[in-house]
């Protein structure tokens, strides 16, 4: 079988089994009848219900926390003695196995998707309750990530949340998924465990259970049945980044360049991480996490100690904080959105806070509190800043509320076009590549099938970068890169190149990011980010770029 | 037959890990137990899929009812399960 390709969206290599991810169980037959034993039928029903609780049961010891409890409650769902009875009687009447499962769980699924929210929820654990015992009766592959006992190689069309919860790290190589683009799931969950992991890469479905694979998650190569040499190449490229990942320091170029590295946080939880891996303050703390799933928004007292923590834990550095980024994409009780046919075009991010003045002072107020009370520097940056008026308005209600730092985030590409203009009135800039790149080549960050857009080394998104980090400089405002493209060690040189004054990554990417750039001069990574924007087309800017980063190689990278 | 009226104080209801733990406790005995709405119909208590669908919130009241050795003792302790309001507080 010829190799595949995909786009690389976690550095590193990894080669193993490929186990593939269960695809949805197709639905018995209405008229599936059995043969005539319905004692027999009956006794292999309860022998798979039975069997699928206790290997939930087992799944949920082994995860432990939150992920027990759900698995626990769907444990008892498969060993419901309602259900048990239900089933008997259909199959008693001629109705094979599977079916009868399939119609003994649909009454419960039918009151349950009738009741409230949290019970509707509760209709996709049922739903996978189900599928598993219908499954294993009919012997088709278990829905969900396979359990192996040793460690293997994720293959999916793509993966959610809900199917990596219960993933343990330890167990997986590297993904590789059909769908998804660099900033879909996958991808973000590969890079926050620091795995391997190839998306979009098409073909990838039909791959042999247990065949062997080699995935580079640099390049986005996928070789099949790879020789020894192979696996020995991507071995020394492994025990070389894990050399380069143990340095230690701020971040600089060869010819002493400071570029700070900073952490991309959802919260408290996440500061432990970025402190280990010597990141040097916060370059994007996303607030959502305190305004998700709540009635009422936090209270000032409570934001501040949210902020403060980070604070606190970064003395010398700086802590960017980003005010709330609601819209209709992740509505919010209290800041309820418009009937928008089109949510990331409409009232999300800052728009939606000039909706809702009061949400704002009372965090601009909870983070000016814990910015007098705090160790580190705090600055403040709003999300979805499209122009001057924009950028002026929130520079406004910060210095009302006594912050001394006001930046806005770069992810409009109208914002990018005219940066110049909106130096005069913040701060800083950040620039958000995952954003900047979706409204730049009208592609759903989201959507597999336009992944080709979404690549962060598209010439005309470097463009946008050198754009805005050039009016940046020009007003001696700092431009930080806080999207998925600065923890691309190739790529974060590109930046730097383009005038990226600091980079903000989630912390597993920070120590390679940091070795590639102390492996090349500044004069390199303009040169690089020169060639890059002269290329015609993505794979021909990173090829380009590579050329003048001459030490990538030797990293490993 | 025994029988306890109990305002449920758990703060999601008889959902989660609340509705876990009363069918695991319901299970363990040999006997029936009934769970009902204060004025709907009784459901197995030892089934899960029954008590989520009778879909009882914080606040509202169930009538739980078993009968044999040890009801009372069983009562008790289905009783005090559903008025622990959680880890959340009250």
């Amino acid at each position: 079988m010829p190799d595949l390709r995909g786009t690389g969206v976690s550095p590193g290599v990894g080669a193993g089994p490929v186990r593939m991810m269960g695809g949805s169980v197709p639905e018995p037959p209405p008229d599936e009848r059995h043969g005539g034993d319905a004692a027999a039928e009956r006794a292999r029903a309860h022998e798979a219900l039975h069997a699928v609780a206790a290997d939930l049961e087992a799944r949920g010891a082994k995860a432990g926390g939150a992920a027990q409890e759900v698995l626990a409650a769907q444990a008892l769902m498969a060993g419901d003695p309602g259900l048990g009875e239900l089933v008997d009687a259909k199959i008693d009447a001629g109705m094979a196995a599977a079916r009868a499962v399939f119609e003994g769980f649909a009454g419960y699924r039918a009151a349950l998707a009738g009741a409230g929210d949290y019970l509707a929820a509760r209709v996709a654990d049922l739903d996978d309750v189900r599928d598993r015992v219908v499954a294993r009766l009919g012997d088709l592959p278990m829905p969900g990530v396979p359990a192996s006992a040793e460690p293997f190689v994720l293959v999916a069309r793509d993966l959610a949340p809900a199917d990596t919860a219960l993933l343990d790290p330890e167990s997986v190589l590297a993904f590789v998924t059909e769908e998804g683009g660099p900033t879909s799931h996958t991808a973000i969950l590969a890079r926050a465990i620091g795995v391997p992991a190839v998306v979009a890469c098409a073909g990838c479905t039909t791959l042999p259970e247990g065949s062997v694979i080699l995935v580079d998650g640099g390049t986005g190569t996928v070789t099949v049945d790879p020789a020894p040499g192979d696996i020995a190449a991507a071995d020394e490229r492994t025990a070389a980044r894990a050399a380069a990942s143990a340095a230690s320091g701020p971040g600089r170029t060869a010819d002493g360049h400071e570029v700070p590295l900073l952490a991309n946080i959802g919260g408290p939880r996440d500061i432990a991480a970025a402190v280990s891996v010597g990141a040097e303050g916060v370059g994007l703390y996303r607030t959502e996490f305190l305004f998700l799933d709540r009635a009422e928004p936090p209270t000032v007292v409570e934001q501040e100690a949210a902020y403060r923590a980070a604070l606190d834990a970064f003395p010398a550095g700086p802590v960017v904080v980003r005010v709330l980024d609601a819209g209709a994409d992740k509505p919010l009780a209290f800041l309820p959105p418009g009937d928008e046919p089109n949510p990331a075009l409409g009232e999300r991010g800052l728009r939606m806070l000039q909706r809702y003045p009061e949400v704002l002072a009372d965090q601009l107020a909870a983070l000016a509190r814990a910015g007098e009370t705090g160790s580190g520097e705090l600055r403040v940056m709003a999300p979805m800043v499209a122009d001057a008026a924009d950028a002026r308005y929130f520079a406004d209600v910060c210095r009302a509320a006594g912050i001394a730092s006001a930046g806005v985030m770069i992810e409009i590409p109208a914002a990018a076009l005219r940066a110049r203009d909106i130096a005069g009135e913040v701060d800083f800039f950040s620039l958000g590549t995952n954003d900047l790149a979706q409204y730049a080549f009208a592609a759903d960050r989201e959507l597999g099938a336009l992944a080709r857009l979404q690549d962060p080394w598209q010439p005309a998104l470097l463009d946008l970068v050198a754009t805005a980090a050039t009016a940046a400089a020009g007003a001696g405002k700092g431009c930080g890169v806080c999207g998925e493209a600065a923890g691309d060690p190739a790529l974060a040189c590109v930046l730097v190149g383009l005038g990226a004054s600091s980079l903000s990554m989630s912390p597993p990417s920070l120590p390679l990011v940091r070795a590639a750039l102390a492996g090349h001069p500044l004069d390199a990574c303009r040169r690089a980010a020169e060639a890059a924007r002269a290329a015609g087309t993505p794979a021909a800017a990173r090829t380009a770029a590579r050329a003048h980063l001459s030490l990538l190689p030797s990293l490993g990278l | 037959m025994a029988e306890r009226r109990v305002r449920v104080s758990s703060k999601v209801g008889l959902h989660a890990r609340p509705a876990a733990l009363f069918v695991q406790a319901a299970t363990k005995a040999p006997y029936d137990v009934r769970v009902a709405k204060a004025d709907g119909e009784p459901v197995n208590a030892k089934s899960i899929l029954s008590v989520l669908a009778l879909d009882v919130r914080n606040e509202e009241e169930i009538v739980i009812s078993a009968e044999g050795d040890g009801a009372d003792t069983l009562l008790d302790e289905l009783e005090a399960l559903v008025s622990d309001p959680g880890p959340d507080g009250a």
